[in-house]
C-alpha cells in the first residue's frame, strides 16, 4: 500500500513535514519503522518492508545459483565417461530431518515472538527457547554434514577423485556455507530479541525464517539431485 | 526511543573517515564508484595503447615497460603472451570495472534514491559493502600485474581449459589467472548486493505520489538493469568457483581427459570445456546489457530534456527495455556458433538474437522520431547523446551480421567482431557516462563544466572513436583474425597501414580525454556556480535544496510526485515545463 498512493488533490500541501508516521507515504527511508514511543509491541510497518523485498531477491539470486550448479552437473554428467555412482552417506537422512525439524521450532519461535510483540506472552524465555531449539538444530545439521564428509574421506572418496565426490561436495558444502550465514542471522535475531536499544523487528524476525526455511527446501532439493544422479 | 536514535544510521556523519570513505551516503558511495570506474578506465586505455603501439611498430621497446615486467616485456618490448595478458586486463577492467560500475553503480547510486525521492538506499551499510567488495576484487585484478608472471592470457572470457590448467598453459596462467578468478568471484559479490539494494529501493523505498509508471526512464533503466545484473552475476560467480576449484583443488569440471599441454599431460579427466562457455555467456551476454541499459536510459533521459517535449512514447522505450533485459537470457549461444554445438541449436539461438534488434530497433525510431521537429537544445550532454545513438546504431548494424551462423563462421574471432562491440557496447556505453557527467555534474558539485571544453571534447572524441573502430569492420571483412600479436601471413601484411591509422587515432582520441579530466577537475574547482535547475528539468533531483544535495537528499522534508516525469513542452508559470514536485496543472501546449 505505501509504495503506489495516488496524488494528493492539487492545492494540498507541496510537501509534508517529516513526521515519525508518515510511514504510509513511502518513507523514502528508514523512518516510520519505529514509533515514537519505543513500544516495540507498538510497531506498525508499511507492507512494502525493504527487508522483506530484500530477502526474496536474495532467496532469487541463491535460486539461480544453484540451478547454474544444477545445470553444470547435467552438463558436466553428459559430457562424462567417468561417472562413478557412490553411495550417499546414511547420516544424510538424520541431517535432513534435523534441518526439518528446525523450520518447525522457527516457526513456533516465530509464533511466539508474534504474541510476545502483541502483548499475549509475556515471558521473553519461551521464544528464545525455541530460537535456541532451531539454533542447536541448524548445528546439528552442519555437524551432521561434516560427518557425512568425513565418511565420503574414508571411502578415499576426496574433493577432485571423480565428478561425483566433487558435485557432492560442491553441492553440500555451498548450502552448509548459506546455512552457516543463516545460523549468523538467526543470532543476529536472539541479539536483537534481548536487546531494548536496537529491538527486533518484525520484517527481520520474517526475512531470516524466509531464509532459514528456504534452505531446508534447497537442501531436500539438493539431496534429491543427489541421489538421483550420484 | 526518539526519532533520532531510530535514524541513528541516517544521521550525517562527522568524522572524515565515515563521511568520505566508509560512508553509508548512497551519493558518496556513487561518486566513489564513479572514481573506481575512472582510475579503470584510463588503466585499460594505457594498456590498449600498448597493445596498439606493439601491433605497428613490434620492435620499438615501449619506455617504463620493462619496469612492469621484466618477463613480459624484456627491454620494453611485447612479447606475444603479455600482448594476451594486456589483451585479458584491457577486457576485465573495462567490462566489469568501467562498463558495469559507471553507468549502473555510479550513477545509479546517486540519482535512483534520489528520483525516486528517498532519503537513501534501502540497505545503506550493504550499499558500503558492495563498493569496497568493488574495490578489493579491483585490487586483486590489479595484483596480477605485479605477480612474478604476469596477469593472466586468457582473455576476459576466460575459456577453458586454457585458464583451468594452470602454469603449464602459459605465463600468467599460475597465481595470475587465479587472481582472475578471485577478483570476478568477489566482483559478483558486490554487484548481487548491490543489485538487491537497487531493486529493494525502487520497490519499498517511493516518495508519495511516485508511481512505478512515474519514475524516469533511466530509473526504470537501473531497476531492469539491477534485475538482469541479480541473475546473471549468480550464475558467473558458482562458475568462477567451478573453474577456482579446477585450478586449485585438482578437480575436473572444465577439463577433459588426456590433455596435453606444453608436453605435459594434465591430470584431469572427463571435464567439459564447452560448459564454461555455456555458464559463462548466460552471465556474458546478458552483462552486455548492464552495461548499455543505463546509458539508454541516461541518454533517453538526457534527450527528452534538451528536445523539451517527451519522447513519441516514453513507455514503449520502458518495455522495450524489459524484452531486450528478457532476451538476453537466451541468447547466449550465439557467442558459440564455432564451438562444434549442433547447427541446429545455432538457428535457435540465432532467432532471438535477431529478435533482440526489434525493440532496440524501436528505440532508436522512437529517439530519431522525436527528434524530429524538435527545438534542440545543442548542449554537451545533448550531443553526447546524439553521439551515443551514432554509436549505437553503427555498432549494432553489424550485430545483423554476427547474429547469423552461417556469416559469423567468416567473421567469427576476426577484428569485425571487436569493431562491433566496442561500437555498440564500449563507446556508446561511455557516451552515456560522458552525457551523464556534463548533465549532472552541477547536481553532484554545484558548479557548471566549461561547455566549450566540453564540446571540444565530444567533437575531438566523437571523430576519434568513428576513427579507431569503422575500420576494425574492414579489418575483420580481410580476415585479420583478433588476438594476434603479429601479421603472420603474407595477405595482412597491406592493412598494416590500416593498423597504423587506427593506432594514430587511439593515441590521439585518449590524448583527448585529458581535456574531460581538466575540465572535470578545474570545472569542480573554479567553474561557474550551478543555478538549482540549470537544464529546466522536472524530475526530482533537481528540486533538492541543495547542489550536492544535503545528507538526507530533501533536507529533513519527502518530496510529493504530482506529474509523470517529462512534462515538457507545457505552458506553467516556470516556463515550459513543470517540475514532478509542482502541485501545478499544466497549460495548453503552446
Amino acid at each position: 500500500m505505501a509504495t503506489t498512493l495516488q496524488p494528493p488533490q492539487t492545492g494540498q500541501e507541496v510537501e509534508q513535514e517529516l513526521h515519525p508516521h508518515n510511514g504510509n507515504g513511502g518513507g523514502g527511508g528508514l523512518r516510520g519503522l519505529v514509533p515514537e514511543s519505543g513500544d516495540l509491541r507498538a510497531v506498525a510497518e508499511p507492507s512494502g518492508s525493504p527487508t522483506r523485498t530484500g530477502i526474496w531477491v536474495a532467496l532469487s539470486a541463491i535460486a539461480m545459483s544453484f540451478a547454474a550448479l544444477t545445470s553444470a552437473l547435467y552438463v558436466r554428467e553428459g559430457a562424462a565417461t567417468d561417472w562413478h555412482h557412490i553411495v550417499l552417506p546414511s547420516i544424510l537422512w538424520f541431517n535432513t530431518l534435523a534441518l526439518a525439524a528446525s523450520s518447525i521450532t522457527l516457526e513456533v519461535a516465530r509464533h511466539r515472538i508474534g504474541a510476545f510483540m502483541r502483548g499475549e506472552e509475556t515471558r521473553r524465555s519461551v521464544p528464545t527457547l525455541w530460537l535456541n531449539a532451531t539454533m542447536l538444530l541448524g548445528l546439528i545439521f552442519v555437524a551432521g554434514q561434516y560427518l557425512a564428509w568425513l565418511k565420503l574421506r574414508s571411502q578415499g572418496l576426496y574433493l577432485p577423485t571423480n565428478p561425483n565426490s566433487s558435485f557432492f561436495y560442491l553441492f553440500t558444502g555451498v548450502h552448509a556455507a548459506h546455512v552457516l550465514g543463516g545460523l549468523g542471522g538467526l543470532t543476529r535475531v536472539m541479539v536483537k530479541f534481548r536487546s531494548s536499544s536496537n529491538p527486533l523487528r518484525r520484517s527481520t524476525l520474517d526475512a531470516t525464517s524466509y531464509y532459514w526455511h528456504f534452505m531446508g527446501v534447497l537442501w531436500m532439493y539438493l539431496l534429491f539431485i543427489l541421489w538421483l544422479k550420484l | 526511543m526518539s526519532e533520532a536514535t531510530a535514524h541513528a544510521a541516517h544521521q550525517a556523519p562527522t568524522s572524515f573517515i565515515r563521511k568520505h570513505v566508509f560512508s553509508l551516503d548512497h551519493k558518496v558511495i556513487g561518486l566513489q564508484y564513479y572514481a573506481l570506474a575512472l582510475v579503470a578506465v584510463f588503466t585499460g586505455m594505457v594498456l590498449s595503447w600498448i597493445m596498439r603501439i606493439h601491433l605497428v611498430w613490434p620492435n620499438s621497446p615501449i619506455p617504463g615497460l620493462q619496469w612492469l615486467s621484466k618477463v613480459g616485456a624484456p627491454g620494453g618490448v611485447v612479447t606475444p603472451e603479455y600482448y594476451l595478458s594486456l589483451m585479458t586486463m584491457h577486457g576485465t577492467l573495462m567490462v566489469f570495472f568501467v562498463l558495469t560500475n559507471a553507468p549502473f553503480a555510479a550513477f545509479g547510486n546517486y540519482f535512483l534514491p534520489i528520483q525516486i525521492g528517498a532519503e537513501d538506499m534501502a540497505f545503506p551499510r550493504f550499499n558500503m559493502m558492495s563498493f569496497w567488495t568493488t574495490f578489493i576484487a579491483f585490487c586483486f585484478l590489479i595484483t596480477a600485474f605485479f605477480v612474478p608472471d604476469g596477469p593472466p592470457l586468457s582473455g576476459w572470457t576466460a575459456y577453458a581449459p586454457l585458464s583451468a590448467v594452470g602454469k603449464d598453459s602459459g605465463p600468467g596462467e599460475g597465481l595470475g589467472q587465479t587472481l582472475w578468478a578471485l577478483s570476478i568471484f568477489t566482483f559478483c559479490i558486490a554487484s548481487l548486493l548491490g543489485s538487491l539494494n537497487f531493486i529493494a529501493t525502487t520497490l519499498d523505498l517511493r516518495t508519495k505520489g511516485m508511481t512505478l509508471a512515474r519514475m524516469p526512464i533511466c530509473t526504470w533503466a537501473w531497476f531492469i538493469t539491477s534485475c538482469i545484473a541479480l541473475l546473471a552475476f549468480a550464475v558467473l560467480m558458482p562458475a568462477c568457483l567451478l573453474l577456482f576449484l579446477d585450478r586449485v583443488a585438482g578437480t575436473s569440471f572444465f577439463i577433459p581427459s588426456g590433455l596435453n599441454v606444453s608436453d605435459h599431460l594434465q591430470p584431469h579427466q572427463g571435464g567439459s570445456p564447452l560448459l564454461w562457455q555455456h555458464l559463462f555467456w548466460f552471465f556474458g551476454h546478458p552483462e552486455v546489457y548492464i552495461a548499455i541499459l543505463p546509458a539508454i536510459g541516461i541518454v533517453s533521459h538526457i534527450l527528452i530534456n534538451s528536445m523539451r517535449k517527451p519522447l513519441l512514447s516514453h513507455k514503449v522505450v520502458i518495455y522495450c527495455m524489459m524484452a531486450i533485459g528478457f532476451l538476453s537470457y537466451m541468447v547466449w549461444g550465439h557467442h558459440m556458433f564455432l564451438s562444434g554445438m549442433n547447427p541446429f541449436s545455432a538457428l535457435v539461438f540465432s532467432f532471438p538474437t535477431l529478435m533482440i534488434t526489434i525493440p532496440a530497433t524501436i528505440m532508436t525510431l522512437i529517439w530519431l522520431g522525436s527528434l524530429y521537429g524538435s527545438n534542440l537544445r545543442i548542449n554537451t550532454p545533448s550531443l553526447f547523446c546524439l553521439g551515443f545513438i551514432s554509436m549505437f546504431v553503427s555498432g549494432g548494424v553489424s550485430g545483423f551480421f554476427l547474429a547469423q551462423p552461417s556469416i559469423d563462421i567468416y567473421l567469427h574471432a576476426t577484428y569485425f567482431v571487436v569493431g562491433h562491440f566496442h561500437m555498440v557496447m564500449g563507446v556508446a556505453a561511455i557516451f552515456g557516462i560522458f552525457a551523464g557527467t556534463y548533465f549532472w555534474f552541477p547536481k553532484m558539485t554545484g558548479r557548471m563544466m566549461s561547455e566549450k571544453l566540453g564540446k571540444l571534447h565530444f567533437i575531438l572524441t566523437f571523430i576519434g572513436t568513428y576513427c579507431i573502430f569503422m575500420p576494425f569492420h574492414y579489418l575483420g571483412l580481410a580476415g585479420n583474425v583478433r588476438r594476434y600479436s603479429a601479421f603472420t601471413d603474407d595477405f595482412l601484411v597491406p592493412l598494416i597501414p590500416v593498423h597504423k591509422f587506427i593506432t594514430y587515432s587511439a593515441l590521439f582520441t585518449g590524448a583527448v580525454q585529458l581535456i574531460f579530466i581538466f575540465n572535470l577537475i578545474y570545472s569542480r574547482f573554479k567553474g561557474e556556480p550551478a543555478p538549482p535547475n540549470p537544464w529546466e528539468a522536472t524530475s526530482l533531483e533537481w528540486s533538492t535544496p541543495s547542489s550536492p544535495p544535503p545528507f538526507d537528499n530533501f533536507g529533513g522534508k519527502h518530496p510529493v510526485v504530482y506529474h509523470d516525469p517529462y512534462q515538457y513542452g507545457v505552458k506553467s508559470s516556470t516556463g515550459d515545463y513543470l517540475m514532478q514536485t509542482s502541485p501545478e496543472r499544466a497549460g495548453e501546449t503552446p
